[in-house]
Order: structure tokens, then C-alpha cells, then sequence
């Protein structure tokens, strides 16, 4: 019960927090609206058992990604945006089509209940499913490959972004 | 336990470890005036009761009785919430450090602990890492030129070091096996070659990740040698030079407790935690670990204190390439080496 208000209690708390992300005008508000995100969904996988996950979502993204985007909100001293009513095409295909997309998706979410089976999150392996040593097994045995991969495809992007925000030889020259 | 025993005995140490850490965080300070007085061949605080021993006292009521000024300039709800978000992650992390082994008081049996769980270090890590949005948000609310430097500042420097600070702490967690802090000490029981205690600083090469440690730690407290965030030669005091009375004492609180829980860190994770000769009657057998862990943490604030009145500051391009070009590769290095270690023991 005291499980359930709680669940309850943080999925309150990461919506509005969701919601004030979009309603605020100062860029920095918006960004803590983020981290209230963030926090509350590390509670909502520790309160569904993955402790590990719980503390890595903190640790990167509230602790990490978030402070990057203060940072570089900070630095740039970006200002109060303007709101705008918004488009009349936006307010008659867009909203009715949000609606639209969230009905599939929880409707979707509703029907296959049979598919936390498919994933392995059966009642038994619920008990020890989001801990350190299972996410280690199932990324170091399981799916070694595609994380490989991907450890590749970010070392691709971070060259990018070194390259593309590196100032040209000539350029550095001069200054 | 019944449910009822449990919530009475939590509160109890909650309150009593709260109660502890502030008083300690209140000496740490009249350490350091007193340690680098004598290093600069002063005296340090003398005048408030013997040795000085009361001016901790004394300041807390200055810094309640000053003037809360709030300069007209500030966005202020950040402004006001800056320093209770440094203070209130500081002292937060303490709640899964262990401190000794179980109390047994009559039937209640409870560990040195407020709680132990098995993701402890990660805890630690996650919500010191949190921290640094005190800094920088009162940084930037502040609107002025210095403190918004020392707001970038700070938290350009705790990321980077951050990665350094983790990398060096996994050889430990391949050696334990464990995420939980108390399983890391239990790791390090007994001696090897008959006389050499089983501490991680001993073993695996893990020297190297202790210094490795200890430098990210001092720069993520925003310590001397790495106090660029409120160097006040260029920053006046860097990002608290608005704030004024309990606000300002709030991130000084911070600091001090951010020192004493990587103190506390580093004592549990390579020095062996609480362990030493245990003897006499029971209930010494019981409270000595507690005074051997307390010493480990006093040695490391007393380096700490030394390191400050010792080094002088680096420079903040030093800083980086330091962090990035140094620290984060031998941390790695150590990862691999370590690694090796574990793979053929």
C-alpha cells in the first residue's frame, strides 16, 4: 500500500515536473524542471526493485547531463524566451494528434502485458532484475555485441563534436 | 524487531549521527584555523574559551544574529535555494556511510549505520554529485560577474574530476565484488604475509587509485590546491561573494561535511574502515571500532589541512589539462591493471 502511494506520489511529481519544463520561460527553470524528471523517475526504478539503474539514472543524467546543460545555459546567459499563441494547424492537428499517439501507446502497453514475459520480467526474475550483477551479465554475455557497437558509434560522436567545435588550424593561428 | 522499534531506534540515530557530523563539521573548522595558524607560526583562535574551543560556538551565533541581506540584483528563488540545495546533498550522503560494526544494547542489536544498503557507494556518488548544483545555480542567480564565474567554474571541474574520482574507485569495487559499503570493509579483513593488514591501499596496485582519490576529492570539495571556484586573489570569493550571514555559513557547512564524507570514503574504502586491535570488556570491544574509524577520518582531514596550508593554486588551464590529460588516463590504466590482477588470482 505505502509502495503504491509512493509510486503514485513520484508519478505526480515527474509529470508536473514534465509540464512545468514546458510552461517555464527562463531556460534555467527549465532545465531544474528536467532534473525533478530525472529525480523522480531514479525513485520510480527503485521503488520497481532496480536499485542499480535507480543510481546510475542519478549519477549520469541528474548528476552529469543535467549539469552540462546548466553549464552551457549559464555560459551562453540565455534569456527569457517569448511565447507565442502557437499556429492554428498546431492547435487542430497537433493536439488531437498527441492525444491520438498517447491512447496507442498506453493502449499498446495495456494489451501486452504478456510481453514483460517475453522480456524476461517474469515475477521470478522481477526479484532480481535491475541489480548490478544481472545488468552486467545480460551486457557483458547476452549482448556484448550491440553494446561494443554503440560504445564505437559514441566514440564516432564525440569525435564529431570535437571536430566540429574546434576552431580551424588557420583561425587558431591568428588568435 | 517490531516496526515500532525500528522507527524509534532510526530516529535516534539519525538525530544522534546529524547531531555528530555538524559538530564535527563545526571542528574541522577550528582544525584547520588552528593547523595552518601554527603551520604560518600564528595562533590561530584563542580567545573564546581553552585552545580557542568555543569560537566554533561563537560563530554559529554570529552567523545567526548577522543582517540576511539580499542583494536587489538576485533571481530569487534560486538565490535562496542555492545553499540549501549544497547543504542539504552534503549531509545527505552520510546516511549510508557505516561508521563500526553492530551496537547490542540489551536485546536491540543495530548497526553503526542509518542504513545499509547494497548500492551504498553508488548512493554516495549520486548524490554528491548532486551537490553541485548548489554551487552553480547560486553561481548564476547571483547575477554578478565574479560569482557566475566561480558557478562555470565549479562545475566545469566537478564533472571532469568526477570521472577520474569514479574511474579510481572501481578497482576497489573488482577487488570487494560489492557495491555495499560494509561488504567492501568486510573485504578487507585479516593480513597477508602474517603481518600486512588486507586494506585495499595494499593490494592490487590500488596505491595508485588511492592517490588518484585523493586528488579528485580534493577537487571535487573545492579544496586548495583546487580552489579555483572562489579564488579570491581573481574572484573576490568566487560563487558565494553575494551572500551574507546563515546563507553563506550554509555552503561553508557544505563544504566542511562534503570533506568529512569523502573522508569517510576513503578511510572505508582503501584504509580498512573501522578495523584495528579490539580488546578489553565488551562494551569496548564494541566502541572501538568506532574510535579507530574516527581516527582514519581525522588523519585524512589533517592531510586535508596540510595539503591547504602547503600548495599553492593551480591555474585553471592546469586544472583541466591535469584532470583530463593525467588523472582520467593513469585511472584508466590502473582499471586495466587491476583488472589483470583480479583475472589471474
Amino acid at each position: 500500500m505505502l509502495h503504491l502511494i509512493l509510486f503514485s506520489l513520484f508519478v505526480i511529481i515527474c509529470v508536473a515536473g514534465a509540464v512545468n519544463l514546458l510552461l517555464q520561460r527562463h531556460p534555467i527553470n527549465s532545465a531544474l524542471s528536467l532534473v525533478v524528471v530525472m529525480g523522480s523517475l531514479a525513485v520510480e526504478y527503485l521503488l520497481l526493485g532496480a536499485e542499480f539503474v535507480a543510481a546510475i539514472q542519478v549519477i549520469v543524467y541528474a548528476g552529469a547531463i543535467m549539469v552540462l546543460f546548466v553549464f552551457v545555459i549559464m555560459l551562453l546567459n540565455a534569456g527569457e524566451e517569448e511565447h507565442t499563441q502557437g499556429s492554428r494547424v498546431a492547435w487542430l492537428l497537433g493536439l488531437p494528434g498527441a492525444l491520438a499517439i498517447t491512447v496507442v501507446i498506453a493502449w499498446a502497453l495495456v494489451q501486452s502485458e504478456g510481453s514483460a514475459v517475453a522480456l524476461g520480467v517474469t515475477p521470478d526474475a522481477q526479484k532480481a532484475f535491475g541489480n548490478a550483477a544481472d545488468i552486467s551479465q545480460l551486457l557483458f554475455h547476452q549482448f556484448l555485441l550491440p553494446f561494443e557497437v554503440t560504445s564505437i558509434l559514441v566514440l564516432i560522436a564525440i569525435m564529431g563534436a570535437v571536430v566540429l567545435a574546434a576552431r580551424p588550424e588557420s583561425e587558431r593561428r591568428e588568435g | 524487531m517490531s516496526i515500532t522499534l525500528f522507527i524509534i531506534v532510526s530516529v535516534i540515530k539519525i538525530a544522534l549521527i546529524l547531531f555528530v557530523l555538524l559538530t564535527a563539521v563545526a571542528y574541522t573548522v577550528w582544525l584547520e584555523r588552528k593547523v595552518v595558524g601554527h603551520m604560518q607560526n600564528r595562533w590561530g583562535p584563542t580567545r573564546v574559551g581553552p585552545f580557542g574551543l568555543l569560537q566554533p560556538a561563537a560563530d554559529g551565533v554570529k552567523f545567526l544574529f548577522k543582517e540576511d541581506l539580499t542583494p536587489p540584483h538576485v533571481y530569487k528563488p534560486l538565490y535562496i535555494a542555492a545553499p540549501m540545495i549544497a547543504v542539504v546533498f552534503a549531509v545527505t550522503s552520510i546516511a549510508v556511510i557505516p561508521f563500526g560494526n553492530w551496537l547490542n544494547v540489551g536485546k536491540i542489536s543495530t548497526p553503526f549505520q542509518i542504513t545499509d544498503v547494497n548500492i551504498g557507494l553508488l548512493v554516495v556518488l549520486g548524490i554528491t554529485s548532486l551537490g553541485v548544483y548548489g554551487v552553480a545555480l547560486s553561481g548564476w542567480s547571483s547575477n554578478s560577474k565574479y560569482s557566475l564565474l566561480g558557478g562555470l567554474r565549479a562545475s566545469a571541474q566537478m564533472v571532469s574530476y568526477e570521472i577520474a574520482l569514479g574511474l579510481s574507485l572501481v578497482g576497489v569495487l573488482m577487488l570487494a565484488g560489492t557495491f555495499s559499503l560494509r561488504g567492501i570493509v568486510d573485504a578487507q579483513a585479516g593480513h597477508f604475509w602474517g603481518f600486512i593488514p588486507n586494506w585495499f591501499i595494499f593490494r592490487g596496485g590500488q596505491i595508485v587509485a588511492f592517490f588518484i582519490y585523493l586528488t579528485a576529492a580534493y577537487a571535487e570539495t573545492n579544496r586548495i590546491p583546487f580552489d579555483l571556484p572562489e579564488a579570491e586573489t581573481e574572484l573576490v570569493a568566487g560563487y558565494h561573494t553575494e551572500y551574507s550571514a546563515m546563507k553563506f555559513a550554509m555552503f561553508f557547512m557544505a563544504e566542511y561535511a562534503n570533506m568529512i564524507t569523502v573522508a569517510c570514503l576513503a578511510s572505508l574504502l582503501f584504509l580498512g574502515g573501522w578495523r584495528g586491535p579490539i580488546f578489553g570488556p565488551d562494551w569496548l570491544q564494541q566502541l572501538l571500532p568506532l574510535f579507530w574509524f574516527v581516527l582514519r577520518v581525522f588523519a585524512f582531514l589533517f592531510v586535508y589541512i596540510w595539503v591547504r596550508g602547503t600548495l599553492p593554486r593551480f591555474r585553471y588551464d592546469q586544472l583541466m589539462a591535469f584532470g583530463w590529460k593525467f588523472l582520467l588516463p593513469l585511472a584508466i590504466a590502473n582499471l586495466v591493471v587491476t583488472a589483470v590482477v583480479v583475472a589471474l588470482t
